[in-house]
């Protein structure tokens, strides 16, 4: 009992911060997506209800910014994951310059968002002077320029999910790489005294070995990717909205401090739908990567 | 199968950048393990015993020199075409599979004529579990196994392909010394009751003296001696061999020889036709025979009573080592204890007295006498 009490009173500290700046922000949030009608200014509010999450899912504003999290999900989590894991996998390969790559890949990461931004603008904006470097390549193999920041939903999102892929790629790459260089290279050894093919190697022995890494890039992927919003301002501006590629934490900010907003009932309850999102989709990852534990993953 | 090695040499570049000088992992090896046998490879640590294995298996590529399995030249051949079966020192099982599939494993990667169905993969994974003793353990994950279990089923694992030659490399160092000693036994038994030529690297040369048909000891990448673990014991070419083999180690003495006799400080002990001047002699424990009139006097520290052998502690000024282990089989202890009674102690105290002055003679048995070349430490003639 006096153990426990101790083991509390230790806890105190952290508890307090935690319940501070954690839990009653989360319960705030629940409380004022629950009022409706309020005013910031008055502090008054017309009722109680789910009246601001049936605005909210019926805003315009708000399905596109959705559509977009989604969409940006769905490309980015998977094409980012494999592509860092296959070349963390032919850096493991190579001896001849390997940590000069290792160096290069991993710049993107200490880079400033705005800075890579800039780097995008030069690449894909089209300007007064020129249309882009992509363009004058694109027009060197005779295809015509493509706006990709003011033009088709389609070249904004690959632009997009480019960037997006390219700036949580070092991570990755950085993680996997050392989850492949922590394999013991033992089972490689016996798996050659054995004739094992390269592919067979790779996906019998490497995966499973490094899957726990993977399911740990694949679940904070997902989360990040679903708070995406800095990167969409680097690339489009502060008017996502305008630009049509508004994010769902996009819509919350707007809500609150964009030219329309001044509205936290609207923002709180957009917030706890992307948490009720996000909730579900880490549930459901967590469930796969058990599972997969259990049947072939690295014990 | 056979296994030739002709003029085996591989070179490593050094690790330390520093210095430019090729480590030779393996040098010059030439020798022949005959069909069938059970061979130790026995060295001390870094001595190039892996290597060596790996070399066989097809792991690293020589530098020099040739592998023969019987009369085919493997030396070109990758490890998967040579047929080799190879259990690594920490078994190397994939921690994610099963038992079963661990040992199937092998089976799945063979191509073309050698492919076979799922039906016999089982049937030829259950025969080698079962030889191996572990059929009751395939579903487990080697994470659920003790040791000596995993080994079992690397063992298992590597002879599931039928190999020609088993390689084995440190088979028993992760194990505790009550599971090493079974387990070697059953190595001893799996290798006679398929006859296969196994080979299996050791430093403990206990382990390879007790279940070897022939012991390989090598230093430095060079092979000293090959020979029968009993004849490699009883005529080591060289001190490190004499010293490297037999429980307790081998007592040495710096010596000199003068007038055709062995001289051990003042003491006389044999005649000798070696030339004049310093030697090396070493005695193996059980060539002290406890003798009042015996030519070696050394100053006697305790009797420790080892079941029926008692071991004797002494010491000798012209020992290498700061004391003397003598083993006194049942037959001789008579002496000792007519020695110890003489005092009028009774053993159990003598044991307890760390040390006093008291005197033990001892002979020295001829065939346990070995002389070598101080500078060279080659063997001499007695
Ligand atoms: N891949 C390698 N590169 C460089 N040196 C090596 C390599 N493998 C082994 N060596 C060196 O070769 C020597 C013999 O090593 P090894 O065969 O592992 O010895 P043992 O198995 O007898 O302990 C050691 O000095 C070791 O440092
Ligand atoms: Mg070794």
């Amino acid at each position: 009992m006096k153990q426990q009490a101790k083991g509390w009173l230790y806890l105190l500290p952290a508890l307090i911060f935690l319940g501070v700046f954690m839990v009653y922000p989360l319960i705030d949030v629940l409380i004022y997506s629950l009022e409706e009608g309020y005013n910031f200014a008055s502090q008054t509010r017309q009722g109680v209800g789910l009246g601001n999450y049936a605005y909210v899912l019926r805003d315009p504003y708000f399905i596109s910014a959705l559509k977009n999290t989604f969409v940006i999900v769905i490309i980015t989590v998977p094409l980012s994951t494999s592509l860092a894991l296959l070349i963390s996998y032919f850096l493991s390969r190579i001896t001849f310059l390997r940590q000069a790559f290792q160096t290069i890949y991993f710049l993107p990461y200490v880079t400033n968002t705005l800075a890579v931004g800039l780097v995008f603008m030069i690449l894909f904006k089209k300007t007064a002077y020129t249309d882009g470097m992509v363009n004058v390549l694109l027009n060197f193999f005779g295809s015509p320029s493509i706006d990709f920041i003011e033009g088709p939903y389609a070249a904004k999102m690959f632009v997009m999910c480019f960037y997006t892929i390219w700036v949580v790629m070092p991570y990755k790459i950085l993680i996997l790489t050392s989850a492949l260089a922590s394999v013991n290279p033992v089972y490689y050894k016996a798996a050659r005294v054995d004739g094992t093919s390269s592919l067979r190697i790779f996906t019998r022995i490497t995966l499973p070995c490094i899957s726990p890494m993977i399911f740990y890039l694949v679940i904070t992927g997902f989360i990040g990717a679903f708070k995406a919003y800095s990167d969409e301002v680097a690339l489009f501006g502060t008017d996502l909205n305008a630009a049509g590629m508004n994010t769902i934490v996009g819509y919350v900010y707007d809500m609150l401090y964009g030219e329309g907003g001044g509205y936290p009932s609207y923002a709180a309850a957009a917030a706890l739908i992307l948490f009720a999102i996000v909730f579900t989709i880490t549930c459901i990852n967590l469930l796969v990567s058990n599972n997969k534990a259990g049947i072939g993953g690295a014990a | 199968m056979k296994v030739t090695l002709e003029h085996l040499t591989k070179r490593f570049p050094n690790r330390n950048k520093k210095i430019h000088e090729d480590v030779v992992a393996v040098n010059d090896f030439t020798f022949e393990i005959p069909d069938g046998k059970l061979v130790g490879l026995l060295g001390p640590s870094g001595c190039g015993k892996s290597t060596a294995l790996n070399l066989i298996c097809g792991l690293e590529k020589p530098t020099e020199g040739k592998i023969f399995f019987d009369t085919d030249d493997v030396t070109e051949l990758p490890p998967e075409r040579r047929g080799v079966g190879m259990v690594f020192q920490n078994y190397a099982l994939y921690p994610h599979m099963t038992v079963r599939q661990n040992i199937i494993f092998p089976l799945q990667n063979l191509k073309g004529k050698d492919k076979i169905t799922k039906e016999q993969m089982e049937e030829r994974a259950m025969t080698a579990a079962k030889l191996v003793q572990i059929e009751a353990l395939m579903e487990r994950k080697p994470s659920e196994m003790s040791g000596g279990q995993q080994q079992r089923v690397a063992i298992a694992r590597a002879l599931v392909k039928l190999p020609r030659i088993l390689l084995l490399d440190e088979p028993l160092s992760n194990l505790d010394a009550r599971l090493r000693l079974s387990t070697r036994e059953e190595i001893r038994r799996i290798q006679t009751s398929t006859g296969i030529t196994t080979i299996f690297v050791t430093h403990d040369q206990e382990e390879a003296m007790s279940i070897s048909d022939l012991i390989i000891v090598m230093k430095e990448g060079v092979i000293q001696q090959i020979g029968k673990p009993q004849d490699v014991y009883e005529d080591p070419v060289n001190l490190f061999v004499a010293k490297f083999l037999g429980t307790p180690p081998i007592n040495v003495f710096h010596a000199r020889v003068a007038g055709g006799g062995l001289y051990l400080g003042e003491d006389r002990i044999a005649d000798t036709k070696a030339p004049e001047g310093p030697v090396t002699v070493g005695i193996r424990p059980e060539g002290f025979i406890p003798d009042p009139e015996g030519p070696l006097a050394c100053k006697l520290h305790r009797v420790e009573v080892m079941g029926r052998d008692i071991s004797v502690v002494s010491s000798h000024e012209a020992s290498e080592n700061a004391v003397i282990r003598s083993i006194i089989s049942s037959a001789e202890s008579e002496v000792v204890r007519a020695l110890l009674a003489d005092d009028s102690k009774p053993p159990k105290a003598a044991e307890e007295s760390a040390s006093d002055d008291r005197i033990v003679r001892f002979k020295i048995r001829p065939a346990k006498l070995y002389l070598f070349d101080t500078e060279t430490g080659n063997r001499l003639e007695l």
